[in-house]
């Protein structure tokens, strides 16, 4: 058998409930159970959260910046978007 | 941000594109296009940062046993657990550039890929954990605050954890050397002594002069490093310099003096011989250093095989 550096697994921490969870990096293990624990000795030290979730980073799909522009333009010609662009009765409150 | 698109729109694949970007001060991401001699430059750096990181918690490893307190044995354990986890975020932003973890230990192990030089110095006694505290660890702040601006994302942000983690470290490292200093004479002798072997290899760390410095051109271009070796040396003279003289220790340099027309430190020349024979494999720890760490890394490959084979039989793992 040939020596290996384990899976590659994304870490994602949530620092205390009602937060999102934010990648904290990435963790090397053979099995969910060791890259759990893994996880919380390399990125939970300080108390930095209360929950952890992990994927194989093999497993993430992401998109390719070539289609930055396609996916993420704008659309600045689709004003109606933005709240600003509606005209309001003179006198409106609370909207 | 709408110009450079308009600019450049046609086609993103080019050094000059990408120039465009480091300096329009944005961030490079793992599968944006960057030009290969910014990918090569960087799997140097960071792995070599990585490397540093392991590779430093040999020498205050080896005063783990003999920590005068419970309370600094702890706080030395818990100082070098930090190193291991520095080491892990790093070697992370380096395989996001397409290098594995096995290929850079590898390159570790065959000498091809470098480390601090400071590490093949030995830890003597006691004060040597305190002169690697605030010495060591502080000139590496000083580098490291400044590469949280460095231009490749997962690299900056491994900084920024980093730097948040390292503020301990520096302290736990003054709060020896004050402490020795209030002792007594012995103890005072054995801080001054471990100042005066620490303090020049400190600042070798920086790396040579800004003009025989090999890598700092295109590094300083791609904006990998944003500040030179001689500007981020100069910072660390100057930040520690009162904290030695607060505490009573004299530093190893008859040339140093306060320039008041610059607002800097003026300092002796760096004995460069000696930071290139130490580099080349002379220094005293080299051998040492390097089949420690091959020793404990071919001790744990059944550890690993091990993990793999367990993998198999359960149902732990993702396909």
């Amino acid at each position: 058998m040939t020596d290996t550096q384990l899976d590659l697994w994304e870490v994602f921490i949530q620092s205390k409930s009602g937060l999102p969870y934010i990648h904290a990096g990435s963790v090397h293990a053979s099995d969910m159970k060791m890259a759990l624990q893994n996880a919380r000795d390399t990125y939970t030290r300080r108390g930095e959260g209360t929950s952890i979730w992990l994927l194989p980073s093999k497993h993430i799909v992401a998109s390719n910046p070539d289609d930055k522009e396609m996916l993420f333009d704008p659309s600045n010609d689709k004003i109606y978007r933005h709240p600003t662009f509606y005209v309001m009765p003179e006198g409106a409150t609370h909207i | 941000m709408y110009v450079s698109k308009q600019k450049h729109m046609h086609n993103e694949h080019t050094d000059e594109h990408f120039q465009f970007r480091i300096d329009n001060g944005e961030y490079i991401e793992p599968r944006d296009y960057m030009p290969e001699a910014y990918r090569k430059n960087l799997i140097r750096q960071i792995s070599q940062h990585a490397h540093s990181e392991v590779i430093g918690m040999q020498p205050e490893g080896n005063w783990i046993t003999r920590a005068p307190s419970l309370r600094s044995k702890q706080i030395l354990l818990a100082k070098i657990q930090d190193e291991g986890g520095h080491g892990l975020y790093l070697y992370s932003a380096a395989e996001t550039l397409g290098v594995s973890r096995t290929e850079m230990i590898e390159q570790l192990h065959a000498g091809k890929a470098k480390y601090s030089n400071i590490f093949n110095y030995p830890s003597l006694n006691w004060a040597d954990i305190g002169a690697i505290g605030w010495l060591v660890d502080g000139a590496a702040i000083v580098n490291q605050v400044s590469l949280q601006r460095t231009s490749y994302g997962p690299y900056s942000r491994a900084m920024v954890r980093i730097c948040k983690e390292e503020s301990f470290h520096q302290r736990q490292g003054y709060e020896i050397m004050a402490t020795m200093m209030k002792g007594t004479k012995d103890q005072q002798a054995m801080a001054q002594d471990a100042m005066n072997r620490w303090w020049w290899p400190a600042l070798m760390m920086f790396g040579p002069h800004d003009t025989d410095s090999p890598h700092s051109k295109d590094a300083m271009k791609w904006k990998i490093k944003r500040e030179t070796n001689d500007e981020l040396r100069q910072k660390f003279i100057d930040k520690t310099i009162p904290q030695a003289e607060l505490i009573g220790l004299t530093v190893p340099d008859k040339d140093l003096k306060w320039n008041e027309a610059a607002k800097k430190y003026d300092h002796g020349e760096i004995n460069w011989e000696e930071f290139y024979s130490v580099i080349k494999g002379d220094g005293p720890c080299n051998k040492q250093r390097l089949s420690h760490h091959i020793k404990y890394h071919e001790d744990g490959v059944w550890v690993r095989e091990a993990a793999e084979a367990h993998k198999l039989k359960t149902n732990l793992s993702v396909v």
